[in-house]
């Protein structure tokens, strides 16, 4: 849990920042009205923040950076017959291997999220600060207007589905190579490329119930 | 003892085993031998159970290994020890814990007497000072004796070794096939070995199964293994110009 937690904590932050900056600037360029209060920029803000943008793209990201990983180490025990070793044990190596990489994404993805969404906010704080294209109190302001819990649980709730799915597929993949590096290169490959399609189609799904 | 009656593999329409019938005795280091890609590691997954043979039965004293419910064959899985052919140490666990992961798994013994064990059994395979050490950085000979260290760790009554001596120079091999040997004699272990190793062929085959194209072609020991007259065997045996020469003194 600490390898995938704490070392994705860096990327997270930094791409968080990054589009929490991009997203308030693009906002700010688009509300230029004078009809449109200038805390809007804020709130349009932190609603696509919270609710799509940290969610889903951090996911996409995770699943590249945490799910490629849990791939190569299964897929590579495989290779090289550590999984064979459990199983003449008499271990069950999908419960020994597959289940706590399940429970650790289960646990991490959505504190990972959490941290993404304040370093999101954040870096749209220091643009607004750094451009004064809109006042830090009308973005605040913007920020905490209307605010939901019902979002956050949204967004959670689609941060553990996407977790399941990114350990899930990517442990699968890893799992049933046979051959070599060549064959663990490719299943790293499909395994990132099926968990983000089954991520992006649930999305879709999930924002058809819960919205 | 092992027995292994009429064991038939297929992998879809092709079958790699045929009616391979023979046995590996209790307290002796039983080889099977044969070339590359003659099915010597498949019926030794059939063995070890990493594979169910479609037809045939594999007997420990008498007790149907592929036809037992699954409490019994894990009970049994217990009993057994097994040395892969690139030792398959698991890679984030240093020597110790790897060592100590069966012992984690099926005693409930306290965490100094399983470092005790721990310790013997490195100890044993004449390895020091390598507990905190991670499989990456033990040599190839190293690695294998922490394999055979582990596979031993919860006195197994039988012991599989995947070409132990693969990779290795000759001078390790041989301390490789001295350690088996000792291991076996002293705890009466049941120990089959894979090899096409012909210095292990001549030196530590008690029994011998040769098995040529998924066929058991010729059964014997290392006393009539270079006089025997089956052509396939000879023809394996005496390959390499070294052992041709030593046919033409014999």
């Amino acid at each position: 849990m600490d390898s995938m937690g704490i070392g994705s904590m860096l990327i997270v932050s930094i791409v968080s920042i990054a589009m929490g900056s991009v997203i308030t600037t693009q906002t700010a360029l688009q509300i230029e009205s004078s009809w449109i209060p200038t805390w809007t920029v804020g709130f349009v803000s932190r609603t696509s923040i919270v609710m799509e943008l940290c969610p889903t793209i951090i996911s996409l990201l995770l699943v590249g950076n945490l799910g490629s990983r849990i791939t190569a180490e299964i897929g590579s025990m495989r290779v090289t017959e550590q999984i064979d070793a459990l199983e003449v044990m008499g271990i069950n190596p999908a419960s020994h291997l597959v289940l706590p990489k399940v429970l650790a994404s289960l646990i991490v993805n959505p504190v990972l999220i959490i941290f993404s969404i304040f370093f999101a906010l954040v870096g749209g704080y220091l643009t607004i600060l750094i451009t004064g294209s809109v006042s830090p109190y009308d973005f605040i302001d913007g920020l905490t207007y209307c605010f939901r819990v019902y979002d956050v649980v949204y967004a959670l709730t689609k941060t553990f589905v996407f977790a399941f799915v990114m350990s899930t597929v990517s442990s699968f993949y890893g799992y049933r190579i046979e051959g070599g590096a060549l064959e663990l290169g490719k299943a790293n490959t499909q395994g990132i490329v099926v968990s983000s399609f089954i991520i992006l189609v649930l999305n879709v799904l999930v924002t058809q119930i819960m919205l | 003892m092992i027995e292994i009656n009429n064991v038939s593999k297929y992998f879809g329409d092709k079958q790699v085993l045929f009616d391979i019938n023979t046995c590996f005795e209790e307290g002796k280091v039983n080889l099977i031998i044969g070339r590359s890609g003659s099915g010597k590691t498949v019926l030794m997954k059939c063995l070890v159970g990493l594979f169910s043979p479609e037809e045939g039965t594999v007997l420990y004293n008498n007790r149907d290994f592929h036809h037992m419910p699954d409490t019994d064959q894990r009970k049994l899985r217990a009993e057994m020890g097994m040395v892969f052919q690139g030792s398959a140490l698991f890679d984030s666990m240093t020597i110790q814990e790897n060592v100590m992961f069966p012992l984690d798994m099926f005693t409930d013994i306290p965490f100094e007497q399983k470092l005790e064990r721990v310790n013997f059994c490195l100890e044993r395979v004449d390895l020091h000072d390598v507990n905190r050490l991670y499989p990456a950085e033990l040599s190839g000979g190293m690695m294998k004796r922490a394999a055979i260290a582990r596979a031993i760790a919860c006195n197994p009554r039988y012991l599989f070794c995947d070409e132990p001596n693969s990779g290795l120079d000759p001078k390790t091999a041989l301390m490789i096939d001295e350690l088996i040997t000792e291991i076996t004699h002293e705890f009466n272990i049941t120990t089959v070995v894979n090899t096409h190793d012909l210095n292990s062929v001549i030196t530590i085959g008690e029994t011998i199964s040769y098995i040529y194209q998924g066929r058991l072609e010729w059964r014997g020991s290392s006393d009539n293994v270079l006089t025997s007259d089956n052509e396939l065997l000879n023809d394996f045996i005496y390959a390499q110009p070294l052992t041709q020469r030593i046919r033409k003194k014999l």
